[in-house]
C-alpha cells in the first residue's frame, strides 16, 4: 500500500514547492468535496495531498483598488456569500458557487476547486467565464495569469503546467448598469449535477446592451464561452429577435454528449432556453428593474 | 369483538419509545457496533453481467499479511437445482444459496464470487484484488425484451418455457368470467402499454452486520434487517450452524422498505468468523447496495379495458411481464393480483410473467409488484374515463369494489373502505380547489386508486409486569416506521395506565417466540393481537389476585385505569389495587406476573388508497413538479396517527421518484451506470411540497383495535396520479417511466398526441 | 501507514486521537472517537446523514480528512443536547414524529439546528432547500420541515 502524506503548509511557496516534488502522486486539497469523493471510491490514490487552507491568500476576499474582486482559490461558496458587497456586484458568480452542492458542500467547496476538478458540469465556471474572470496561478517558474476560460482542457483536465497551483480569480470592476446571472437545469430542485449551466453578464445603458459575456457548461467537452451569442445580445434591447439569435448561438455552440444525465437533443435545446431566461435575471438586474 | 372506546391513549400521538435514543444519536444501528478483536469482511464481485466461474485461485489472498480468512462458494451449503425448492417464506433457498454467492455463474456486474477476512478494511479490499478468477465470458441481456426473445442467452438453462429453454421462469393468472365475452358487451376498448425502470428501495443505511463465532459453533449476529428471525433461518441453512445455536440480534434498523427481507452478507460474515475464530464486521457501500441489493423490477405491462357507454366496466384484461433479475421470483403476484381489485369487473384476466434478467435478484419493495399494475391500470382507467366524459373519481366510484365483491384473486370482500376513499377524496378541500394560475408553467390534476394485499402471519409477544408495577413488552418485529409506538399505546390503554409506564423493546431470536418478517404491512396488526392477548391474560391474573387478596370472587373484579376494583358496591366495598401495589405482593401471590401469546395471526384485510396529485409542468425544460398531493386511505383505525400519516407521506415520496426521476441506468456493458444518490435521484426535500392525508378509518372487524396494515397501500397509486395530472396539464399521456424532463421535452415536440397505445 | 496525531476540539471537550491520513473525519468520529450518532449512508456527500459542524460550519464528515480538524472545533450529534435537556429541535421531532427509522435523524437535527442559528426565522421554502442536502427515505420530509419551522417559531418567542 502506497503512504499517503498530507500537508497543510502555512505559505504558498512550500506549497507549490512541495506540490511540484511529489509531482503527478500529488493532490492539492481546498474544500475536498470531489477529492475525497475520488479517493473513497477508488478512482484516485494519491501520494500526497497539500492542504491549501493555511494559506492566507487562499482563502481571502479582497476588494481590489480598481472596484474589482480577488477571491482567494479556495474560499468556499458559504463565505463568498458572507461577504458584504461581493453579492452585491456579482450576484451570477456567487450564485453559481453556491449551487455546488448541498449547504453542506458549500461550506467546504470552492470556487477553485470546482474550476481544477476540470468538470464541464461545474456551476461555477460558466459564471466565471461569463463575468471574464482572470485566475492567477503560480509554480516552480513563478506566477502566471490565465483567462478563465483557458483553464480547462477536457473532462478532468486542465492547461495548468506541472507543478502549477491555482491561487485566486480576479473578477474585473464594474461600469454602471452591468450585471450578471447564472442558472442552470437539473432534473431535481438541488443535489444534482448540472445538465446544462448558463453564465451572463451583461452592461445595459439606457435599455440597450453595451456589452455582454456567455457562458456555457455541461454542453461540450470544457465549458464554453459563447461569443456569438454575446454578439447576438450587444447592441440589443433585448427583444425577441435578439434573444432567440443568442439562443440560437448557444444550441449551435453545443458539442454534447448523450449520459444518465441528459441527451443531446435535450441539451441542445435547453442551452438556448436557459440563454434567454439567464439573460432576463441578469438585464433585470442590471437596469434595477 | 368489542372495539375499545373512549380512548385515552389509542389514537394519541405519544412519543415513540426508540424516540429519545435517535434523537441524540445513541440509537445503535447495524454499523455502529463493535466487539473485541473484530476484523474487517470484504466482497469481491463479478464485474461481468454473465460470465462462467471456471475457477477461483484464493492463495494470493490467504498469504496477505493480515489475512484471517477467504470464503468461495464451497463453503456455502448448496442446494442443488435439481432437488427441487426448498422454501423460507416466500424465498426459495436455491436461489437464496447462489445469490448470496455465485456458484457456477456469476449473472450480474457486483454477484459475489469470493469473501474476505482481514485485520483492516483495507487489506481485505486489498486482499480481493489479489483473488484469480478465469471467467467465461458469456452473453447477457437485462431488458424484458431482450431477455424474452427466443435467441436471448439464458441465465437458467434447466428452466423450461413452452418445451425450450427460457429467461420466462414463471407465470401466473387470476381469472374470472369470460373476458371475450365481456369485451363484445363494450362500447369503448382502451389497450396501453406501458414500462417501467428498476427501482431501488433507497433505504438511507447500508447493509452490516457484525457476526461472531464460538469454538461451540455458538453464534451472534448483529444486524439490521425487516426479520431476526429470517435472518437467522438463512444464515443457518446457508452455514450449516443449528438455529438453536444462533442469536441474531436486530439492531435498529435503517430503513429497508422490503429490501432487508433477505440476507446478503449474514451468510458469508458467518462463515468468514468461523474460519477465522475471529468476529467479522462487513458494512456495504452505497454502490454495492446498489449494485448487488434490491431493487425491484423493471416491467413491462399491457392493460386493455372495456366500458359500456353508461361507465360499467365489463371486462379488462392486464399482462405484466417482470424482470426477477439473476434468479426467479418477481413480484407477479403483485401486478397480477393487485391492480385491478379496486373495481367489480365481471370478466378478468391479469397475468404477470416473471422474466430472469442479468441483473441483480430483485429484493421486495413497499407493495411488491402493485405500483407496476396499478400505474398501467390507473392510467388507463383515467383514459376511459376521459372518453366516457366521466370525472375519474365517478368512474372509479360506479365499478368500485365493495363488501360482497369477489376479487380476482379470490377473496369475497368483507367491509372494505375503498368507496370511502374514493368519496373523502371527491369531498377533500384539495379536489375542490382551483388548480391556481402557473405564471407560465401548465398545470394539472390526476387521480388514481390503489390495492395491497396486507399480510396477518406468525408473531409473538411477551408482557412482563415489573417488579416496581410498570410494564416491559417484547415483541420479534423490527420497528422501521413507529409500531413501537402503536403498541405502548395499545398496551396503555388496555392496562389503563400512562403509555410512558410502557417500554417496548424487539427481542433477538433467543429471547422471544418467532415472530415472522416485518413486511406485508403486517406489524402492527399481527403484534398488537399477541400483545393484546398476552396483556389480557394479565389482567385476568391481576383481577385473581385482587380476588384473592378481597376473598371475592374474580368475577366481581374489574380492571380499569390501572387498578382493580369491585365490580360493583355489592362485591364488596374495597380500595382500588394498583397495578404497582398488586406488583409488590407478586411474590407472596404466586410469583412473577407476565404473559406470552403466539399466534399465526388471521384477519389481515386488504387495504386501499386513492391519490390526488398537482402537478407544474415547465414545458420549455420538460421538468415537472408536484405541487400539491393528498393522499386518502382507509387506515382501519388509526393507533398513532402520526405515524399512520407518516406511512402515507412516506410512500407518496417514493412514488414522486419513481414517477419522475428515478430509474436504473445501464451502460453498455451492462453495469449500473448510477450506483449512488448523486445520479439515482431520490427526492430531495425541497422537491416535494406538504403531503395531505385523509385517514379513513374503517375498523377492521377482525382485530381487537380495529387495525389494517397502512404501509405498502400509499406506494400503490402515486405512479398513475402523477402521469394521469402530466397528461391533464399537457394534454399528452405518458406510457413509460420515469417521466424524467428529457423525456417529457421529447414528448412535448413530437407530433403524436395519444401516444404509443393502440386503441381497439 | 503511520498514524497521524490531531488535537481538537469535539462538542466543547479537548480531544485526542490517532488516524490514518487518508481517514475521513466520519471514520474518525464512528472509529477511536466511539461517536457513531454521525452515519454513513453514502460516502460521497450526497445524504448528509453524516452532517457535522466545523467552527459552526455545516459540513459532510466524510468529505472531511480527520487531520483537518487539528486546532478546529467540531460539534456533532452528541454534542446538540445540554446534558439532559434536548435541544428544542430534538424535543419536536419527538413530539410532531418527524422521524421514522431515525438513519438521517443525525444528521437531519445538525443541519436544521445550523439553519436556525443563520435564519431564525425560515420560511418552508428556505427551511427545504436548507435541507435538500440531507436524504430522508421514510418520511416524505413533510413532518420534518413542519417540525423545523414550529421549532424556529417557538424559539423566536422565548
Amino acid at each position: 500500500m502506497t503512504e499517503l502524506r498530507y500537508l497543510a503548509p502555512g505559505t504558498l511557496d512550500e506549497a507549490v514547492g512541495a506540490f511540484a516534488a511529489a509531482g503527478s502522486a500529488a493532490r492539492i486539497l481546498a474544500g475536498g468535496t470531489d477529492l475525497l469523493v475520488q479517493m473513497r471510491s477508488g478512482i484516485l490514490k494519491p501520494g500526497v495531498i497539500v492542504d491549501i487552507k493555511k494559506i492566507p491568500e487562499m482563502t481571502a476576499i479582497e476588494e481590489t483598488a480598481d472596484g474589482g474582486f480577488r477571491i482567494g482559490a479556495a474560499v468556499s461558496g458559504m463565505a463568498l456569500a458572507e461577504h458584504k458587497n461581493f453579492g452585491k456586484v456579482w450576484p451570477g458568480v456567487l450564485e453559481a458557487v453556491n449551487l455546488i452542492g448541498s449547504k453542506q458542500v458549500q461550506g467546504r467547496a470552492s470556487a477553485g476547486g470546482n474550476l481544477c476538478n476540470g468538470s464541464p458540469a461545474g456551476d461555477s465556471v460558466p459564471a466565471m467565464v461569463a463575468a471574464g474572470a482572470i485566475v492567477t496561478v503560480q509554480g516552480p517558474d513563478g506566477r502566471r495569469e490565465m483567462k478563465v476560460e483557458d483553464v480547462p482542457a477536457g473532462p478532468g483536465r486542465t492547461n495548468f503546467k506541472p507543478g502549477e497551483i491555482l491561487v485566486s480569480f480576479t473578477l474585473p470592476p464594474r461600469p454602471p448598469g452591468s450585471s450578471d446571472a447564472y442558472l442552470r437545469m437539473i432534473p431535481r430542485t438541488e443535489m444534482d449535477i448540472a445538465v446544462v449551466g448558463c453564465g451572463v453578464s451583461l452592461t445595459m445603458k439606457d435599455g440597450t446592451v453595451t456589452s455582454a459575456r456567455v457562458g456555457l457548461g455541461a454542453v461540450a467537452p470544457t465549458v464554453l464561452l459563447v461569443e456569438d451569442a454575446a454578439k447576438a445580445l450587444i447592441g440589443s434591447r433585448l427583444d425577441d429577435a435578439a434573444l432567440a439569435k443568442a439562443a440560437s448561438a448557444c444550441s449551435a455552440a453545443c458539442r454534447p454528449i448523450d449520459d444518465k444525465r441528459g441527451t443531446i437533443a435535450y441539451r441542445t435545446k435547453v442551452a438556448g432556453v436557459l440563454l434567454k431566461r439567464t439573460a432576463a435575471i441578469a438585464a433585470k438586474r442590471a437596469t434595477g428593474k | 369483538m368489542n372495539l375499545v372506546t373512549n380512548n385515552k391513549w389509542i389514537g394519541q400521538r405519544t412519543i415513540r419509545p426508540d424516540g429519545m435514543d435517535k434523537v441524540t444519536g445513541r440509537a445503535q444501528f447495524a454499523a455502529d457496533t463493535t466487539m473485541p478483536g473484530m476484523i474487517w469482511g470484504k466482497i469481491l464481485r463479478s464485474p461481468h453481467p454473465h460470465a462462467r466461474i471456471r475457477s477461483i485461485d484464493t492463495s494470493k489472498a490467504e498469504k496477505l499479511p493480515g489475512v484471517k480468512a477467504v470464503v468461495t462458494s464451497k463453503d456455502i451449503v448448496d442446494f442443488p437445482i435439481e432437488k427441487g425448492a426448498v422454501m423460507l417464506g416466500i424465498q426459495d433457498m436455491r436461489w437464496m444459496c447462489r445469490n448470496v454467492m455465485a456458484r457456477d455463474k456469476a449473472l450480474f456486474p457486483g454477484h459475489p464470487v469470493a469473501a474476505v477476512a482481514a485485520t483492516t478494511e483495507a487489506i481485505a479490499a486489498e486482499a480481493c484484488n489479489l483473488i484469480e478468477i478465469d471467467y467465461e465470458v458469456l452473453p447477457w441481456s437485462i431488458e424484458i425484451d431482450d431477455a424474452i426473445k427466443s435467441d436471448a442467452p439464458v441465465l437458467h438453462e434447466f428452466n423450461k418455457f413452452d418445451g425450450k429453454p427460457s429467461n420466462i421462469v414463471g407465470r401466473l393468472e387470476h381469472k374470472k368470467g369470460d373476458i371475450a365475452e365481456g369485451f363484445k358487451k363494450a362500447d369503448i376498448v382502451i389497450e396501453r402499454t406501458f414500462t417501467t425502470r428498476p427501482v431501488h428501495q433507497g433505504y438511507i443505511e447500508p447493509h452490516a452486520c457484525l457476526i461472531s463465532v464460538a469454538p461451540d459453533g455458538k453464534t451472534t449476529i448483529w444486524s439490521s434487517s425487516q426479520g431476526q428471525f429470517m435472518v437467522r433461518a438463512m444464515t443457518s441453512m446457508l452455514s450449516g450452524i443449528p438455529q438453536s445455536d444462533i442469536r441474531a440480534i436486530p439492531a435498529e434498523i435503517g430503513g429497508g422498505f422490503g429490501g432487508k427481507t433477505i440476507v446478503y452478507l449474514e451468510p458469508l460474515a458467518t462463515l468468514l468468523a468461523k474460519k477465522s475464530g475471529r468476529p467479522v464486521k462487513m458494512v456495504m457501500t452505497r454502490e454495492e447496495v446498489m449494485r448487488a441489493t434490491g431493487p425491484t423490477s423493471g416491467s413491462k405491462s399491457t392493460v386493455k379495458i372495456g366500458a359500456t357507454r353508461d361507465g360499467k366496466i365489463v371486462a379488462a384484461h392486464g399482462t405484466f411481464y417482470l424482470q426477477a433479475g439473476a434468479f426467479p421470483g418477481s413480484p407477479i403476484r403483485g401486478a397480477a393480483g393487485c391492480s385491478f381489485t379496486p373495481y367489480d369487473i365481471p370478466n378478468l384476466l391479469s397475468e404477470g410473467y416473471d422474466v430472469c434478467s442479468n441483473r441483480s435478484k430483485v429484493a421486495a419493495y413497499r407493495a411488491p409488484g402493485a405500483p407496476i399494475g396499478a400505474y398501467a391500470v390507473e392510467c388507463v382507467m383515467d383514459e376511459v374515463a376521459e372518453r366516457l366524459k366521466m370525472d375519474p373519481l365517478d368512474f372509479r366510484l360506479k365499478n368500485a369494489a365493495k363488501q360482497g365483491t369477489k376479487a380476482a384473486h379470490g377473496p369475497v370482500f368483507p367491509r372494505i373502505g375503498y368507496i370511502e376513499t374514493v368519496e373523502a377524496a371527491k369531498a377533500s378541500p384539495h379536489y375542490a380547489a382551483p388548480l391556481g394560475d402557473g405564471h407560465g408553467k401548465l398545470r394539472g390534476r390526476g387521480v388514481a386508486s390503489g390495492f395491497w394485499f396486507n399480510a396477518g402471519g406468525e408473531s409473538s409477544a411477551q408482557v412482563n409486569i415489573t417488579e416496581d408495577g410498570n410494564v416491559v413488552v417484547t415483541t420479534g418485529h423490527p420497528d422501521i416506521g413507529g409500531s413501537r409506538a402503536g403498541i405502548a399505546n395499545i398496551c396503555a390503554e388496555l392496562l389503563g395506565i400512562d403509555y410512558r409506564r410502557v417500554s417496548v423493546i424487539i427481542g433477538d431470536t433467543q429471547t422471544v417466540g418467532f415472530s415472522n418478517l416485518t413486511g406485508g404491512s403486517r406489524v402492527l396488526f399481527a403484534s398488537s393481537m399477541v400483545v393484546t392477548q398476552s396483556t389480557e391474560k394479565i389482567i385476568q391474573t391481576l383481577r385473581e389476585r385482587a380476588a384473592k387478596i378481597w376473598e371475592i370472587d374474580p368475577e366481581a373484579v374489574k380492571w380499569e385505569n390501572g387498578a382493580a376494583h369491585p365490580v360493583s358496591p355489592n362485591a364488596g366495598q374495597f380500595e382500588p389495587l394498583t397495578l404497582e401495589q398488586l406488583a409488590e405482593k407478586a411474590p407472596a401471590m404466586g410469583g412473577p406476573i407476565g404473559a406470552g401469546v403466539q399466534l399465526n395471526t388471521q384477519g389481515a384485510d386488504g387495504g386501499f388508497g386513492t391519490h390526488i396529485c398537482d402537478v407544474e409542468v415547465d414545458v420549455d425544460l420538460g421538468i415537472a413538479r408536484v405541487i400539491r398531493y393528498t393522499a386518502v386511505q382507509d387506515v382501519g383505525r388509526a393507533i398513532h396517527p402520526g405515524y399512520v400519516e407518516g406511512q402515507l407521506q412516506g410512500g407518496v415520496a417514493q412514488g414522486i421518484g419513481w414517477a419522475l426521476n428515478e430509474e436504473y441506468i445501464y451502460t453498455k456493458e451492462g453495469k449500473v451506470d448510477n450506483p449512488g444518490f448523486l445520479d439515482y435521484r431520490m427526492p430531495v426535500c425541497s422537491d416535494l411540497p406538504m403531503i395531505d392525508c385523509i385517514m379513513v378509518e374503517i375498523p377492521n372487524p377482525k382485530h381487537p383495535q380495529g387495525v389494517k396494515g397502512v404501509g405498502e397501500v400509499p406506494l400503490v397509486p402515486v405512479m398513475a396520479a402523477v402521469a394521469n395530472a402530466i397528461y391533464n396539464a399537457l394534454g399528452k399521456r405518458f406510457y413509460a417511466l420515469p417521466m424524467s424532463p428529457p423525456k417529457v421535452l421529447e414528448k412535448l415536440e413530437s407530433a403524436d398526441a395519444a401516444g404509443c397505445g393502440v386503441e381497439a | 501507514m503511520a498514524k497521524v496525531h490531531v488535537t481538537t476540539t469535539i462538542n466543547g471537550e479537548p480531544m485526542e486521537f490517532l488516524c490514518e491520513p487518508d481517514d475521513t473525519m466520519l471514520d474518525a468520529l464512528r472509529g477511536p472517537l466511539s461517536l457513531t450518532g454521525s452515519k454513513e449512508g453514502c460516502a460521497s456527500g450526497d445524504c448528509g446523514a453524516c452532517s457535522i459542524t466545523l467552527d459552526d460550519r455545516l459540513v459532510c464528515s466524510c468529505l472531511m480528512l480527520a487531520v483537518e480538524s487539528e486546532g478546529h472545533e467540531i460539534r456533532t450529534i452528541e454534542g446538540l443536547a445540554q446534558g439532559d435537556r434536548l435541544h428544542p429541535l430534538q424535543q419536536k421531532f419527538l413530539e410532531m414524529a418527524a422521524l421514522q427509522c431515525g438513519i438521517c435523524t443525525s444528521g437531519m437535527l445538525v443541519a436544521s439546528d445550523a439553519l436556525l442559528k443563520k435564519n431564525p426565522d425560515p420560511t418552508e421554502e428556505e427551511v427545504r432547500f436548507w435541507l435538500a442536502g440531507n436524504l430522508c427515505r421514510c418520511t416524505g420530509y413533510d413532518k420534518i420541515v413542519r417540525a423545523v419551522m414550529e421549532t424556529a417559531a417557538e424559539m423566536r418567542a422565548q
